[in-house]
């Protein structure tokens, strides 16, 4: 039984180490759990934010858990106060991984909402 | 046996303590999460009541105010975007002038809503006209369509934008009546800002907000009212 189960160690270390070589290892900030779990929020964390941008806009419901601004507030990297300006900024991390093209900031700012309060009263 | 027992009941003690622990914090954060979580509705209808008495030739306040809170150069240019503006007009016959800040008036049945094709063009509930840039395309059919010349294009890329005023290239926009401050239970930036208090901002649907008993007891106007759209800006001393 033993010698099993170190032969099945022993097969998949190697995969384990080539997926690690390239995991995204992303900046979370402040970090914290406020919504769901990490593993729920990195499949389904899209979803989340598309529903609650209707909402917002159209019927006026600012739900902070699940607002944009209320993410980056805690996610955005403590160094630069931004989630998309390096390359292993919260969210740029991985969807450079997943080679998936981010749309929001083309319009929404990516800084915390106090880091932009201090800037722009200078 | 009673070793057994005291042992087991160690480690319910234990494992009760570790998940009020992490009970805890989860519920902190439901605590700790506001804002509002109800829709908007059509019982409030938001207006302003702008006095072209108290508004004062030359000052520009609620103009610097509107692109200081919105993030707009207030660049001359023509392709900057412009929310509101001062304009100065003179009835020629008498020769008396006036100046008065135009924004969007932000109609009942608005021009820029019913031409839209995409649907991005909207009306909230509380009577505030907005653009949805999620589906704005970019056309510019509810420029054209706006008998106040109130929207402008984006056409530069946008950076370090206000987190609560999106902005981006490529989409319409107008004044929001500083939607996000509204929904925060604030005033609209230029009514703040106006040293005169020349733009008094509130409820036309409640009978207890001042702007209500201006618009019964004062004379005011619609900048085209002969249009019938029924704008939620109205003009006294016009």
């Amino acid at each position: 039984m033993k010698l099993l189960a170190s032969l099945l160690l022993f097969l998949c270390m190697p995969v384990v180490w080539a997926a690690e070589a390239n995991i995204p290892k992303p900046d979370i900030g402040k970090g914290g759990q406020c919504v769901k779990d990490t593993q729920w929020m990195r499949k389904n964390h899209m979803h989340l934010l598309v529903h609650q941008r209707d909402e917002t806009v159209r019927k006026g419901i600012r739900d902070d858990s699940i607002s944009l601004k209320n993410c980056i507030e805690c996610h955005a990297s403590t160094k630069d106060d931004s989630v998309i300006a390096r390359n292993d900024s919260f969210c740029v991390a991985c969807h450079h991984y997943e080679a998936v093209k981010i749309d929001c900031f083309e319009c929404h700012s990516g800084t915390r909402k106090s880091a932009w309060k201090q800037r722009s009263a200078k | 046996m009673s070793d057994v027992n005291s042992q087991r009941r160690g480690f319910l003690k234990t494992s009760l303590g570790v998940a009020a622990v992490s009970i805890a914090p989860g519920m902190l954060l439901f605590d700790v999460a506001h804002g509002k979580s109800e829709a908007v509705t059509s019982k409030v209808r938001w207006g302003m009541m702008i006095d072209t008495a108290q508004c004062k030739e030359g000052c520009n306040e609620c103009v610097t105010a509107c692109n200081t809170e919105n993030g707009l150069t207030g660049g001359k240019l023509p392709t900057d975007s412009q929310w509101i503006r001062k304009i100065e007009i003179k009835d020629i016959s008498s020769g008396r002038e006036l100046s008065l800040p135009m924004m969007c008036q932000h109609c009942e049945q608005p021009p820029c809503v019913d031409v839209c094709p995409t649907g991005a063009s909207f009306k909230r509930e509380d009577g505030i006209v907005l653009v949805d840039k999620h589906r704005c395309i970019g056309c510019r059919y509810c420029m054209m369509a706006c008998p106040y010349k109130a929207r402008s294009f984006v056409h530069e890329v946008v950076t370090d934008q206000n987190p609560d005023v999106p902005r981006g290239k490529g989409t319409v926009e107008s004044c929001t009546m500083c939607v996000h401050k509204i929904d925060a239970g604030e005033q609209p930036a230029c009514a703040q800002s106006c040293p005169n208090k020349a733009i008094l901002f509130g409820d036309l649907n409640n009978q207890e907000s001042e702007i209500y008993k201006k618009v019964h007891s004062v004379a005011s106007v619609q900048v085209r009212a002969d249009l019938q759209l029924n704008p939620g800006v109205r003009y006294q001393g016009l």
